[in-house]
């Protein structure tokens, strides 16, 4: 633990991409099974247990400090668990004795299986075990405030540079590993074969496409892209393979890699419905609509579907799931996500016209020939064939005819253009009880978008907003932040708001202005919530850029002032 | 006589009345006894200067021979009668030729520390406890909060580092008196006998360190030498150089700061540094702590730092404390005021 430790004390200081990898990479190479590969689970994420709330670790540094010297130290600090970490005095058994410190894979294990009231005594049997550096970790890790700077795709990379692999293939190998990874490090080190991914239905990590901006377009040829709707649904991965016994095996996986499919128990026989001697394993990459006589249904009708434990049969006919496909990853033995786009679109389009299932269907191509021609069809779907569905096109994505399908968000693949562009996806970070009838209520939330600075990615607020949500949803975010409250300060409640924790707001607002009374730069006006992201992790929440960029535009094209008195008004 | 009535706080420092001098003045006096070589501490223009050696030939070294009207030398472990006093010299522990002074009058011995440490320094004598009624204690680190590691342990991180990182240069911020040198013998004693080189602001620190029997081993210039050839080297520098436009010499360089303001997060991210190294030539929480138990002083004084906290310590283990107002006394890693340094601005104009 406390190498471990170390290791993310120096990453938090190291601001170059190749250094962090250089530090990393060390570290696996220098550190034993099991603990390196629960250190690349703690860096990937892929780590959970029950976090312990900051007053228990105020309660037992009072156990143990002087309540004035604590004060004190706290306030110099600032920062409660460093300021813990620091001050910690170990008893004098603990001096005399000088027990071993816990490894990483100790406390891993034991906070998996703790349960709530052993947990003081545990905390504090490692507190006095550790070392300051391994302290601070250890309560940033239980406290779940771990921050480190580094990216999955950063530590996927520098486990792959310990045996000098290319990171595309641990990412490939990824979805079929599990913490703590010690197939994938033996195969690093050569001392193993690499590892197969058994799962006959695994997932493939995502490809997502960036924003695009007007002044990307200069740099763009429209001969070298192809266009299609961005629906405005949930995008999932829909996986059919056969196990080692011969069953046909269907999964729905959201973009961040969950199994999804007992949410969609409708869909899944789609998923299994070719004919047994024909039937070939597959992968498609798409998105999940609600379809009423062949008609898009908006996303507050598709929401209904979201969150289920329990599916009912009403809940099935009265909101039937289908699947638009957009990309094919896979078919029989062949990994198709080498190909450019167009041969996938082709082998896609193949595959769905055999499958010829009326639950998943394809998702249009766009005829264009110039920019001016995307616009106008992206300003107006209808009449561009999108019809009565218009009203679920959440805007164009372009996709270039040659884009390898690649894991994350490489850069001038694909392009996102969405129609409203004074829509954006927020953080909500902390949450006030409202006014009159919702005074029993949490209904004012701070939102925010992450920036990056010499700590690194964080959230900053960019906004606040009242209304938007139903009485229903109302109930459901009072009941999200009264159990993810981080730390309460007077009538705010913290909101737990990480890069795989929180809840991610859509929030709709008229217009953008500069405001140095804001710790953004920025200020909303009339900002609202147009409607929850429950399916969409934190991290993939809009950027302060992205609204900045939002004020340059505005500025140019809407000279008008914004009326400052119109901000966070009620 | 009352300890007040020996030793009082007043705008100069503090006032030896019945001795006729003032300890560590941060105005020119006529009689001054200074505790080390520290420019906050030791300050050019009193009549007359009673330090260690070591201390004075720092002092002329930074201000010129003429820096007071007359000197003179005490060496640990004698006394010299001034006024109604006697005033005897202890070692500090703090950097080379720095003392504790012992002011004892009618019976009361009143031990004004200075700067001090308790912690490993193979540049300086060790801190020897001096028995006392009042102890005059700093408080620079007086928060539980400061408690520093093991310095090897530290070096070891920043030898860590070069072996991990070859291809680039390890600039190491240190104040000049004293913290360089020290980190220089804890990197020899680590086993690193490759050359060092040195910020020209501290080279003639240095080379009194090692005239005066510091073993440092191979020092260099970083002045002249090709930026390629810098890679894989560590080079000291006084914490501000290693801000400013002059590490552009270096290839890609590792920036680190020994200091015991590096335990806190926020301060080492402050000053954008890479690899903070917590190595302090001040006592750290338990350091302090103990010294004043160890003295066996039944009265604190507790001056220069985090004097609140360390007084209300003092006071719930049943001890007279108070703070003394005294105001002058700075803290070295943020100013480096480098003794004989005229250069120390090689690039930097402010
Ligand atoms: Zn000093």
């Amino acid at each position: 633990m406390n190498r471990f430790a170390e290791l993310l004390d120096r990453l938090a200081y190291e601001p170059g991409r190749n250094n962090k990898l250089r530090l990393i990479t060390s570290y696996f190479r220098e550190t034993a099974d099991p603990d390196r590969g629960l250190a690349l689970a703690a860096l990937t994420g892929a780590l959970s247990f029950k976090y312990a709330k900051p007053a228990l670790i105020r309660d037992l540094i009072a156990m143990r400090t002087d309540p004035v010297l604590f004060a004190l130290s706290y306030d110099y600090v600032g920062d409660l668990s460093e300021t813990v970490a620091l001050m910690w005095p170990k008893t004098d058994d603990v001096l005399r004795n000088n027990p071993p410190p816990p490894t990483l894979s100790e406390v891993v294990s034991t906070l998996t299986t703790l349960g709530k009231t052993d947990m003081p005594q545990q905390l504090t049997r490692w507190l006095d075990e550790l070392d300051e550096t391994g302290r601070w970790a250890l309560l940033k890790l239980v406290t779940g405030s771990l921050r480190i700077g580094v990216s999955a795709r950063l530590a996927k990379t520098a486990a792959a540079a310990l045996g000098d692999k290319d990171p595309h293939d641990v990412e490939l190998l990824w979805p079929g590993l599990a913490p703590p990874y010690l197939d994938l490090f033996a195969w690093l080190e050569g001392r193993a074969e690499k590892p197969v991914n058994l799962d006959p239905a695994p997932f493939r990590p995502v490809m997502l496409a960036h924003a695009i901006e007007e002044s990307d377009f200069a740099h763009l040829n429209p001969a070298d892209f192809t266009a299609e709707w961005k629906w405005d649904g949930i995008r999932i991965q829909a996986v059919s393979g056969r196990d080692a016994d011969g069953e046909i095996v269907a999964r729905l996986y959201s973009r961040t890699g969950e199994d999804i499919s007992q949410s969609f128990p409708d869909l899944l026989p789609s998923l299994r419905s070719q004919n047994p001697s024909q039937y070939k394993p597959f992968a498609i990459d798409g998105e999940l609509l609600v379809l009423r006589e062949s008609r898009v249904q908006s996303f507050n009708v598709l929401q209904q579907r979201l969150n289920r434990k329990t599916v009912t049969p009403k809940l099935m006919k009265e909101h039937p799931i289908h699947l638009r496909a957009y990309d094919l990853l896979s078919e029989g033995d062949d990994d198709l996500r080498t190909l450019p786009f167009t041969e996938r679109r082709a082998r896609l389009e193949a595959f769905i016209a055999r499958l010829d299932d009326p639950r998943i269907d394809i998702s249009p191509q766009l005829e264009f020939d110039s920019w001016d021609a995307i616009t106008a069809i992206r300003a107006d779907p209808a009449p561009a064939g999108a019809g009565e569905d218009a009203q679920a096109v959440e805007g164009v994505m372009l996709k270039r005819r040659d884009s390898a399908y690649l894991p994350g968000r490489p850069k001038g693949q694909w392009w996102k253009w969405k129609r409203d562009p004074r829509l954006i996806d927020a953080v909500l970070m902390y949450a006030q009880r409202g006014h009159g009838k919702r005074s029993s209520y949490y209904s004012d939330y701070t939102f925010g978008v992450w920036t990056r600075d010499d700590e690194g990615e964080r959230l900053v607020p960019v906004g606040k907003a009242y209304f938007g949500f139903t009485d229903e949803e109302l109930l459901k975010i009072d009941r999200f932040v009264r159990r993810h409250t981080t730390e309460t300060f007077g009538p705010v409640r913290h909101v737990v708001h990480e890069a795989d924790k929180g809840l991610v707001f859509e929030v709709a607002f008229e217009g953008l202005a500069r405001s140095p009374r804001h710790k953004s730069g920025v200020a909303m006006r009339f900002p609202r919530i147009h409607r929850l992201r429950w399916d969409k992790p934190p991290r993939e929440a809009d950027r302060l850029e992205t609204l900045e960029k939002m004020l340059v535009t505005e500025t140019a094209t809407e000279p008008t002032a914004i009326d400052e008195a119109a901000i966070g008004a009620h | 006589m009352r300890p007040q009535d020996i030793l009082k706080p007043g705008p100069s420092g503090l006032a030896c009345l019945p001795g006729g001098f003032h300890i560590d003045p941060v105005r020119p006096v006529d009689r001054a006894v200074i505790t080390h070589g520290h420019s906050d501490h030791a300050r050019p223009g009193h009549g007359a200067v009673l330090a260690t050696r070591e201390t004075l030939d720092m002092m002329a070294l930074r201000y010129g021979e003429n820096f007071a009207g007359t000197t003179q030398a005490i060496a640990y472990g004698e006394s010299v009668r001034l006024g109604d006093v006697t005033v005897s010299c202890h070692p500090a522990g703090h950097v080379l030729g720095s003392a504790q002074m012992a002011v004892t009058c009618g019976g009361t011995c009143i031990v004004a520390s200075g700067d001090y440490k308790d912690a490993y320094d193979p540049t300086c004598t060790p801190f020897e406890v001096v028995p006392c009624d009042v102890f005059i204690t700093e408080a620079t680190f007086g928060l539980p909060v400061f408690r520093h590691p093991d310095a090897a342990h530290e070096v070891r991180k920043l030898l860590d580092s070069v072996a991990l990182f070859p291809e680039r240069a390890h600039l190491v911020g240190a104040y000049s008196l004293g913290k360089a040198q020290r980190v220089i013998a804890l990197i020899r004693a680590a086993g690193y006998d490759a050359p060092i080189y040195l910020h020209g602001a501290m080279e003639k620190i240095t080379r009194y360190y090692e005239q005066r029997g510091v073993p440092l081993g191979d020092l260099r210039m970083v002045k002249g030498m090709k930026k390629a050839d810098l890679a894989g080297t560590i080079t000291l520098a006084p914490p501000s150089a290693t801000a400013d436009l002059w590490t552009r010499r270096f290839p890609d360089p590792v920036t680190a700061f020994a200091s015991g303001w590096m335990r806190v997060r926020a301060r080492a991210r402050q000053r954008g540094i890479e690899l903070p190294l917590v190595i302090s030539d001040h006592a750290d929480w338990d350091g302090l702590v103990a010294t004043i138990g160890a003295t066996g002083a039944g009265e604190i004084w507790v001056t220069h730092g985090q004097e609140d906290a360390l007084v209300h310590w003092c006071q719930t283990k049943g001890l007279v404390a108070r703070p003394l107002a005294l105001v002058g006394y700075g803290d070295e890693d943020e100013t480096d005021d480098v003794p004989g340094g005229a250069d120390a601005q090689e690039s930097e104009p402010a």
